[in-house]
């Protein structure tokens, strides 16, 4: 999947230029200027508070950028954008909500139109389709509350998938997993994109479950952003001049840890990178 | 049981409970339990005021129970909505205690007011009551699909153009108009049991939203009904029977809550018609 | 003399030296400290819905009470105790079933409370019960009261004081306060002991309405001030008093007053005083934005 000639090559599918984004008084986006193009995977990295979730709510149209501007498919960024598929990071369910998941991906098809859902065979084959493309039929039937982490996240992908995005936005996917099942969601992430033909833009604190997967990286820090191939980003150089200060990156074998020199910024590099060689 | 003016009492009580079911099912779902308790509330004191100007109750049932839904979706905004409700009932409740002092109404009416009054429903009332349910169930169901998705997914909601906002707003108005058709019959006190009680209850019954509703509305009618034939038996008051009838029907649908996860296998199969295997990974 | 010339026209003659005005001055000062205190973790634990309840709830064993002859305080604290317990022991964590709960047991209680008062009615014959217990006036406490109320008040702001720590704690971060060992279940359980017996004390003595009204506004219009809990407690007791004596010495004024020249109700006047000095708060700040991390600001008012 690495910048590979068999990716659908169309026109810039997101255009984000030169937004700066301001709340309550402060600035959380300075001039962040990067394209994604049709079929890639980018991953969004940075820590906490970095701006990443900011930088998605402008590109899903919830938040205005105070400057600069973000094109989806040549359109201004605009809520209920057919081109987007957002997936949250996770919803608080309720185990008592009568809804299954299947319902809840068939929302994802018509639940921002008025009126009841009409059944049909066509409505449900495609949500049947769905659940398949996620590995999800065999919970398809179980309350969206006692579903367990994961099949909630499959759920979640579906119910943004069935509505045929061009671009899917997942919010932190990988937080607070254990390494098998960050590299299961990536995986399943990386095959459905492929299958489905859509963009993915996943954002993340640590690059490396992503590295086997990444088209393109957007490093995040302090609202800057640093964007380009891994190679490219993923560097001492290029981190460096985008905190501000010496940060080293090391490869150690297939990882990479990336280190501050300055005790009060965290250390990127995975759970191990105390551990260090793994 | 089934003499003439009783009929009338049947009809309005069934229609009431329809509503209730209806607009109870989301009411449960959005956890909105404080706003269904406090619109009903505040809309007495509209009832106390219009009968202190002379006009119409419903008139005055209507323009508090809106005031109400507008304010504390307008204060909602800036506060937490917990807070805002408070707020909102105490203000009501406080022109209510001053509109009774300015009034000569005698306790037994305001008694009425308060927990219903199924039997005093005239026939020319009927009408008002018939019209403004059916606008509560339209109103339901042309919401249906952005509301249930803004309740369950607010963000991703959002993100597909469903203002959260707008939601909460449509929706406390349309708890407000439930509230002006039902207190006459039911009762301020009470239309929130039959709101909250039956759907509760409809929830560990059925998987799906449009299961629960039905659910919903079956046990909210077949609440009001054991309480008006209870009633009728006993000579007690009507809201009596609808608490602890709701309170009852909640209780027994937790039991069987505790029941089903306890033997998950066989309580799953028999709601979803299959024996569905659920992992615990990724 | 001069000055109280001047202060003529705010205090009616006689103001100071009546009996009932005095206790309802002694009385409602002691209530809106405690609710002030108490009132603080309610906003802050986002349990104004269960203040509000019991309020209500208590209805139900004060007019048991008084059918049984006994004084309508102890009906209420019994009976709220008791749906206190009931609601932590449905104990539903996620804020939206949690208000569900309490809308049920809500409702039995006000079952109750009709079967209650219309026994009352038929039987003791006293058509005002009604509007009593749910309207209850500050200007028709008996002496005898006092030396309860006071026991009340202090037993519910001790627990609070008692508890304060993990109190804190579990109530702004209650995964942090767990990992600490912070005993969560009792924590809330004594936690709403204290404001059953607060919300009873206020419910009997001022009414359902300003009990409500001094455990939440206050709080809120503090916390709006300040973000410092002990502060805050601090605050909303003193908001709560000078809302409370105005709104009394304002009803003693108003007994003069138009359409029924007597008295407007003292509810009306402390609730409208409690809005205004929470508008007020309201106003240094804007609306508030959503936090970076995309989540509105986490209100605490």
């Amino acid at each position: 999947m690495i910048g590979g000639p068999d990716q659908m090559r169309g026109s810039t599918l997101l255009a984000v230029d030169g937004v700066s984004v301001s709340l309550s008084g402060r600035e959380v986006l300075h001039d962040v200027t990067f394209g994604i193009e049709a079929g890639e995977f980018t991953g969004l990295i940075g820590s906490n508070g970095a701006g990443k979730t900011t930088l998605l709510r402008v590109i899903l149209g919830l938040v205005a950028a105070t400057s600069g501007r973000v094109l989806i498919g040549g359109r201004a960024a605009s809520r209920q954008n057919p081109l987007i598929g957002y997936v949250p990071q996770k919803i608080a369910l309720d185990p008592d909500m009568p809804l299954r998941a299947r319902d809840l991906v068939g929302l994802g098809l018509d639940g921002h139109r008025f009126g009841i859902p009409r059944p049909s065979a066509a409505r449900n084959a495609l949500i049947d389709e769905m659940l398949d493309a996620v590995d999800a039929t065999r919970f398809a039937d179980v309350r969206i509350g006692n579903l367990s982490g994961g099949e909630q996240q499959r759920i979640l992908i579906a119910h943004a998938l069935i509505s045929r995005p061009r671009l899917l936005l997942l919010d932190e996917p990988l937080a607070n997993l254990d390494i098998r099942s960050e590299q299961e969601v990536v995986a399943l992430v990386s095959r459905i994109a492929t299958d489905q033909h859509v963009a993915v833009l996943i954002s993340a604190h640590d690059v490396n479950p992503l590295l086997p997967v990444m088209d393109r990286v957007v490093y995040v820090a302090a609202g800057r952003v640093a964007s380009g191939t891994t190679n490219q980003v993923v560097c001492t150089e290029a981190l460096s001049r985008l905190y501000g200060h010496q940060v080293d990156v090391i490869h150690v074998r297939d990882r990479v840890l990336v280190v501050a020199a300055r005790e009060d910024v965290a250390v990127h590099g995975g759970r191990d990178a105390a551990v260090g060689l793994a | 049981m089934f003499a003439g003016f009783m009929i009338r009492a049947w009809e309005a009580a069934t229609i009431v409970a329809v509503v209730a079911g209806v607009v109870g099912f989301f009411t449960v779902t959005r956890g909105s339990a404080f706003a269904a308790h406090a619109l009903p509330n505040g809309a007495f004191a509209g009832a106390a005021g219009a009968s202190l100007i002379g006009v119409n109750t419903i008139v005055g049932l209507g323009v508090f129970s809106l005031l109400g839904a507008l304010t504390i979706s307008a204060l909602g905004r800036r506060a937490r909505r917990d807070v805002a409700t408070a707020l909102v009932i105490v203000m009501m409740l406080g022109l209510g205690a001053l509109f009774l002092s300015m009034t000569t109404e005698y306790a037994p009416q305001i008694y009425s007011l308060l927990f219903g009054e199924v039997l005093g429903v005239a026939n020319n009332e009927l009408l008002p009551t018939a019209a403004i349910g059916a606008g509560c169930i339209a109103a339901i169901v042309i919401l249906y699909r952005p509301l249930l998705l803004s309740s369950v997914m607010t963000d991703v909601a959002e993100a597909r153009g469903i203002s959260p906002r707008r939601m909460e707003l449509a929706f406390l108005v349309v708890v407000a108009l439930t509230t002006t058709m039902a207190v006459p019959v039911v009762g301020s006190l009470l239309i929130f049991s039959l709101l909250i009680g039956p759907a509760a209850a409809a929830r560990s019954l059925a998987n799906t939203p449009h299961g629960a509703m039905a659910a919903s509305i079956v046990i909210a009618v077949a609440t009001v009904w054991a309480a008006i034939a209870l009633s009728y038996a006993t000579n007690l008051p009507i809201g009596f029977f609808v608490g602890t009838i709701s309170a009852t029907a909640y209780a027994a649908a937790q039991a069987w809550n505790a029941w089903r996860h306890a033997h998950p296998g066989i309580a799953d199969a028999v709601a979803a018609g299959r024996a569905p295997v659920v992992t615990t990974s990724p | 003399m001069t000055e109280l010339a001047l202060l003529g026209p705010v205090f009616e003659p006689g103001f100071f030296s009546n009996p009932p005005v005095q206790r309802a001055l002694m009385v409602g000062g002691v209530v809106a400290v405690v609710s002030g205190v108490v009132g603080t973790f309610t906003v802050v634990r986002g349990q104004s819905f269960a203040g509000h309840a019991l309020a209500d709830i208590g209805t139900a064993g004060g007019s048991a009470a008084f059918l049984l002859g006994i004084s309508p305080l102890y009906g209420f604290v019994a009976m709220n105790l008791v749906a206190a317990g009931v609601m932590e022991l449905i104990g539903i964590r996620r804020p939206r079933g949690r208000d569900v709960a309490t809308g049920i047991v809500l409702g039995a209680a006000l079952g109750l409370a009709a079967l209650f008062l219309y026994l009352d009615t038929t039987t003791t014959s006293t058509t005002g019960a009604t509007i009593n217990v749910l309207f209850g006036s500050i200007f028709e406490l008996s002496a005898s009261m006092v030396p309860i109320i006071t026991v009340f008040a202090l037993t519910a702001v001790g627990v609070v004081v008692v508890l304060y720590r993990p109190l804190l704690l579990s109530s702004l971060s209650p995964d942090l306060a767990a990992a600490r060992g912070v005993p969560l279940r009792v924590v809330g359980i004594g936690y709403l002991f204290a404001l059953a017996i607060a919300v009873s004390l206020s419910a009997v003595t001022i009414g359902a309405i300003l009990s409500t009204a001094l455990l939440v506004g206050p709080a809120a219009t503090a916390l709006r001030l300040t973000k410092r809990t002990g502060l805050a407690m601090v605050l909303a007791a003193t908001v709560g008093v000078a809302a409370t004596w105005i709104g009394i010495l304002l009803a003693y004024d108003s007994y003069y007053w138009p359409p029924t020249h007597q008295g407007w109700p003292v509810s009306f006047f402390v609730v409208t005083l409690v809005l205004v000095f929470y508008l007020a708060a309201q106003l240094p700040s804007p609306r508030r934005s959503r936090a970076p991390d995309g989540q509105p600001a986490a209100r605490t008012a």
